[in-house]
């Protein structure tokens, strides 16, 4: 064959090939816009409505997004969404930077091998175990309580998840233990891909630890902060498993989240609409956290 | 490495504490669930008379058997589908560059950070429509739309990455799309393939919101809806609740040390690229 006849087989071929190819991405697309979005259109359409679930649904305009922003109870439950966020994603992405920065990197002998597949656990099992687990070390009798009295603080005992001062932080940490393994480890494996050289150059320039952190390590870990970030952010906005399992989103409101809300609204006090609303508000919250710090920190790959 | 020795020594131990907190709640766990049955266990004591019996107990309590055999229904229902489809459009998207496909690709991307709690009162009156609320479709179906975002940014992540010369070359040995798929690219994207595979199994095996929505019965749940009736069945018996807490984990624990090379790498890829 000369090379004009394969070149013309070729763009022949293509042009075929590129309208078929539509066959191939279309079952994807169906599963797609069937279960997710047609869903989206509909939690928009349900919430300008005040709807039961079973009757008629009334007109509602954007009185339920006026709830949502005005309701003190909703306002608290999307402000404990946040606090969350201090849980979730600081404190493990500063004790995962922390680790990394001293340990620089896991060694690859058995040693590490173990470090990894521990500190990787908690992203195995499921959120609800990881839920259980927790309210048994942080109940009157668990192990946190038992290790206060031991040193003498048994004044400080008390059922964590129960009261009001302590329930949402005591939340919080067990989110804290569920994703502090996955960043440390991203981090640290960031942190092996650091050239030596940068830290060779900072010390001879005279750049103590902090200024070696600051002008070194951050910089170069930015791709992986951001996921970090990123994934954290996502996990303490939309919590649900471990707060539907440790408290209910007791004592009160005061561990009650957005995911819960939705919950509860939907299909316990049957008010559609409603839950519709808060949904879509979670939904853009998200995207308002997320979007800056992928912004932030993605790498321009030009 | 430059770093200095007693820096190399507060890095171990910072590590080694961490690997310690990480390991507290599973060893507080199993101190409780072998102390006797009806006794209510304080904090972390090794008991005198293990009672490895407890778990016997909680395997017929929590019916695991039904429990293992609906979870691996959900997995073989969303998993194979979910990776075949995502792979053909990653396919579609990444290498033959449909025309459109960039819209469609931005469409997918909508998804991505989606909160499954924004669209769960949606999905469960159209499952009920479909009336297949309360059977193991009403997991499976919703939960493989909903992984087509990230599945298929993932496989399209990958096809996108391979040379068209190699397409070229199949194409001049005269194969068709259908053959380019199966004989070259499939295999080519296989650590991608199975990387996928892992995370979905992981995912479809702890999802727990959907299965407390759409299926009431626990022997059609996945593993974690079912841990969830569990809880609120034995909520009080502590000894019971931990050994059955921890009989549900083993199943993903076993599979996660045969897989956790594999395992530890899609998820580092996973949320890399997620």
């Amino acid at each position: 064959m000369t090379s004009s006849a394969v070149r013309a087989r070729r763009r022949r071929w293509a042009r075929t090939a590129r309208w078929s190819g539509w066959l191939w991405v279309l079952p994807a697309l169906l599963m797609y816009a069937v279960f997710v979005l047609r869903p989206l259109a509909l939690t928009f359409q349900y919430s300008l409505y005040h709807w039961n679930g079973i009757g008629v649904a009334r007109w509602a305009g954007l009185s339920n997004y006026v709830t949502v922003f005005t309701d003190r109870d909703l306002l608290k439950i999307i402000g404990n969404a946040f606090i969350l966020i201090i849980f979730f994603s600081f404190i493990p992405v500063g004790l995962g930077l922390l680790v990394a920065t001293l340990v620089r990197r896991i060694t690859s002998g058995p040693f590490g091998t173990a470090v990894r597949t521990i500190l990787f656990l908690p992203q195995v099992i499921p959120l609800v175990a990881a839920g259980i687990a927790w309210s048994w070390l942080l109940s009157t009798t668990g192990v946190v309580n038992q290790v206060l009295r031991a040193i003498g603080l048994g004044g400080l005992a008390r059922a964590w998840l129960g009261e009001f001062d302590t329930a949402l932080p005591s939340v919080g940490v067990i989110g804290a233990w569920v994703l502090l393994g996955l960043c440390t480890i991203l981090l640290v494996t960031g942190m092996s891909k650091i050239d030596p050289a940068l830290y060779e150059a900072a010390r001879i320039d005279g750049a103590g630890p902090v200024r070696e952190f600051l002008a070194v390590t951050l910089p170069s870990l930015r791709q992986e902060i951001g996921v970090c970030l990123t994934v954290t952010v996502i996990a303490a906005l939309a919590s649900f498993d471990i707060v539907y399992i440790s408290t209910g989103g007791g004592p009160g409101l005061q561990t009650t989240v957005p995911g819960l809300e939705i919950y509860r609204l939907a299909f316990a006090q049957r008010q559609v609409g409603l839950a519709s609303a808060l949904g879509v508000v979670l939904m853009a919250l998200v995207l308002l956290c997320v979007l800056p710090i992928q912004r932030l920190t993605r790498q321009d790959k030009g | 490495m430059n770093l200095s020795r007693r820096e190399q020594l507060t890095g171990r131990i910072f590590l080694i504490a961490l690997v310690l907190v990480t390991l507290l709640p599973f060893v507080s766990m199993l101190s409780a669930a072998l102390q006797p049955r009806g006794t209510v266990p304080d904090g972390l004591v090794w008991p005198s008379d293990p009672q490895w019996g407890n778990f016997a107990d909680a395997f017929t309590v929590a019916n695991m058997g039904a429990l293992l055999r609906s979870s691996l229904l959900i997995v073989a229902g969303v998993v194979p589908v979910s990776v075949l489809i995502a792979t053909m459009a990653g396919f579609g998207l990444g290498h033959l560059r449909v025309p459109g496909g960039r819209f469609v690709f931005l469409l997918f991307l909508l998804g991505l950070t989606l909160p499954f709690e924004a669209v769960i009162t949606p999905i469960y009156y159209q499952v009920q429509q479909l009336g297949l609320l309360n059977s193991r479709w009403a997991i499976i179906l919703p939960l493989i739309g909903l992984y087509m975002p990230f599945a298929v940014f993932w496989m399209r992540a990958h096809f996108v990455n391979v040379p068209q010369e190699l397409a070229d070359a199949a194409r001049v040995d005269g194969s068709n799309t259908w053959q380019l798929f199966w004989r070259v690219q499939v295999p080519l994207a296989r650590p991608a393939i199975a990387s996928l595979t892992i995370l979905l199994f992981l995912w479809t095996w702890n999802q727990f919101l959907l299965a407390i929505v759409l299926v009431d019965d626990p022997t059609k749940r996945t593993m974690a809806g079912a841990l969830g009736a569990f809880q609120g069945q034995w909520g009080t018996d502590q000894v019971l609740l931990c050994a059955g807490s921890l009989l549900i984990l083993t199943p993903t624990l076993i599979v996660f040390l045969i897989f956790q090379r594999q395992f530890i790498k899609a998820l580092l890829q996973g949320s890399l690229k997620g």
